[in-house]
């Protein structure tokens, strides 16, 4: 089971990852999110891999299952997903603003664009 | 009172924001209202939670009154309450710049700013790595939300960029978390400190891992080189009055990276910074010296500033990190007022902006010229303003023998030198040299933003009137990281059961 758990968070990141080096607006959000998706498993193993152990610790009980990251990795999760959707509005935003895909910024040109 | 003292700063923000969104969506004069009472209702309360912890006390707040390592605890000791209390006069005296230019340009702008004052207030005030990472998601929403306010096609590409960096740095402070959890079983600072010690060597690899990787987030959030790409082009571009109050943000990044070395991993030296702090000097000055826009260079000023507060965060010594840290109240103020001055010379001036140019004369030349050579000292480290005591304070507690402590000299001295001509070149180039006289033509400054300018001015100049207890002050708060002994014992203290 560590090992599965392993492999899996090392493609989802390798994937995260190379997507979100292609500076395309749309891979780099697919990216982020797979990103998110391998973090997520990440906090979730982190009070290492149970199986069938009661979450709480009670009287009698040796061996438990920690709580604490699924109460931590919900929260990653509900952050997790509002960034997402944050991001896809501003990609949205971007895109008819300046009519570009990229997720990285122009080189600074001579001409200096007058903002207010 | 006095016992809920701590959470108030995050409360009054989070609850007027709500309050605002429910009440005022259309209203702008009810919003502005609102944002003033609450301003001025932190204003009170960060300053007497900084009465409360003037004699070293550390007040520990524990919500729900779950005891320390199970529950959430907020914490305010000097260093914190300091930090607050700047974050609520920072945000007051910005406030009266955005009733001015920034609030009508888009939607929901204060309430905004009231999250992103929370955000910052929740980040000095919390005692655990993931509420850690809770408040720096809060500030870094609502700094999403302010970097885009009022549009733009540049602003908004380079918003697109910041928010995609600081996704992948809040990814790795989720691992960084998941590893120190991992290898010590919590995630309070305090009940780290004690743990950090007793943890087997087999896990220590682990542990520095899940350090290392936080030492990288926490120093892309502070713009150190080499992760300071983002900054210049995000507050560049954003609005003036965002980019003032995000003088600050880049200073949380320092604020957790301190906190969480010296009190969490027990004494960590930042003393490996110091050469990443030489090139961040560097980096910041030679940006101010090729900056096309005065807001790109109040960008690479704030990360010059930030250069020399790692000179002084890299020394273990309470004398250099008290001077560190008195710089960095400077640095936030002197940061801010060039961001607001960028601000106001974009709006006066048509064609030119806030370029590194030339162009036809504008109303308030002389007004913001004299705001400029102010801003510009303050910046540089020119007396009478705090900067030169607060250079002078790090330097003096910089011991000369010895390779580094001689390079350290030498950097803030040229990186001072390089910014001093920097920004002489770009104030004579925008405030002298002007053609025609169209000062009739145009509209003057905003008062409000002028207004805002001169109390941030005059705050370097009090800044510097009380050197004096104010370097003590923070002497002792430096002390108080170096031995968290205090700390620990009040987070962990009675009724703990283990």
């Amino acid at each position: 089971m560590e090992i599965l758990f392993a492999v899996l968070i090392a493609a989802l990141t390798a994937a995260g990852i190379y997507l979100c080096c292609l500076r395309q607006v749309f891979p780099v959000v697919l990216g982020l999110s797979l990103l998110s998706y391998a973090t997520n498993l990440f906090v979730f193993v982190a009070g290492r891999l149970t199986v069938g152990a009661p979450p709480v610790w009670a009287e009698g009980v040796t061996r438990f299952a920690d709580p604490l990251p699924q109460a931590l990795v919900l929260t990653a999760i509900v952050i997790s997903f509002g960034m997402t959707a944050l991001l896809v509005v501003l990609a949205i935003r971007a895109r008819f603003e300046s009519g570009a895909e990229r997720s990285d910024v122009p080189a600074v040109t001579d001409r200096v664009e007058v903002e207010r | 009172m006095n016992a809920h003292l701590p959470i108030l700063p995050v409360l009054i923000p989070v609850l007027s924001a709500a309050v605002m969104v429910a009440l005022s969506r259309q209203d702008l004069v009810l919003a502005r209202v609102l944002s003033f009472i609450a301003a001025a209702a932190q204003l009170v309360v960060a300053s007497l939670l900084f009465a409360a912890v003037g004699e070293g006390e550390v007040l520990v707040y524990r919500l729900g009154d779950w005891p320390a390592p199970y529950g959430i605890a907020l914490v305010a000791d000097r260093l914190s309450a300091a930090m607050v209390l700047l974050t609520a006069a920072l945000g007051a005296v910005l406030l009266l710049h955005a009733v001015c230019a920034w609030d009508r340009r888009g939607r929901h702008f204060h309430p905004l700013f009231q999250f992103q004052l929370m955000g910052i207030y929740g980040a000095f005030l919390t005692g655990d790595f993931f509420n850690l990472f809770v408040f720096f998601e809060v500030m870094l929403i609502a700094s999403y939300g302010l970097m885009v306010h009022g549009g733009g096609a540049a602003r908004l590409t380079n918003a697109l960029q910041y928010m995609v960096v600081n996704l992948i740095a809040s990814s790795l402070f989720l691992f960084a978390v998941a590893l120190i959890y991992n290898a010590a079983g919590t995630l309070n600072f305090a009940d780290l400190a004690q743990r950090v010690p007793t943890i087997p060597s087999s896990d220590r690899g682990i542990l520095m891992a899940g350090g290392a990787l936080l030492c990288v987030v926490f120093l892309l959030k502070a713009a150190v080189v080499p992760l300071q790409f983002w900054l210049p082009g995000a507050y560049g571009h954003a609005p003036g009055v965002a980019a003032a109050l995000f003088a600050l943000l880049s200073k949380v990044g320092a604020y957790a990276l301190l906190r969480f070395a010296l009190v969490g991993l027990g004494g960590a030296s930042l003393a490996a910074l110091e050469p990443l702090a030489w090139l961040t000097l560097l980096a910041g000055a030679l940006g101010v010296l090729a900056a096309p826009t005065l807001g790109v260079l109040a960008g690479f000023a704030s990360i010059a500033s930030i250069g020399v507060l790692f000179v002084g965060l890299a020394g273990a010594d309470a004398a250099r990190l008290g001077a560190g840290l008195y710089y960095l109240v400077h640095s936030t103020l002197a940061g801010a007022a060039l961001f607001v001055l960028a601000d106001l010379v974009r709006s006066v001036r048509r064609e030119e902006g806030d370029a590194v140019l030339g162009g036809q004369d504008f109303a308030g030349r002389a007004l913001l010229g004299g705001g400029f050579f102010l801003a510009a000292i303050a910046a540089v480290g020119l007396p009478p303003l705090s900067g030169f005591i607060g250079k002078l304070a790090l330097l003096r507690s910089i011991p000369v023998e010895g390779g580094a402590g001689a390079a350290s000299w030498v950097f803030v001295l040229v990186a001072s030198f390089l910014l001093l001509l920097g920004l002489s070149r770009a104030g004579s180039r925008v405030f002298w040299k002007t053609q025609g006289d169209g000062g009739q033509a145009s509209h003057g400054p905003a008062a409000g933003g002028v207004a805002a300018l001169a109390l941030l001015l005059a705050g370097t100049l009090v800044w510097a009137l009380v050197a004096g207890p104010a370097l003590a002050y923070f002497t002792q708060a430096a002390q108080a990281l170096l031995e968290p002994g205090a700390y620990v014992q009040a987070v962990m203290g009675a009724g703990v059961y283990r």
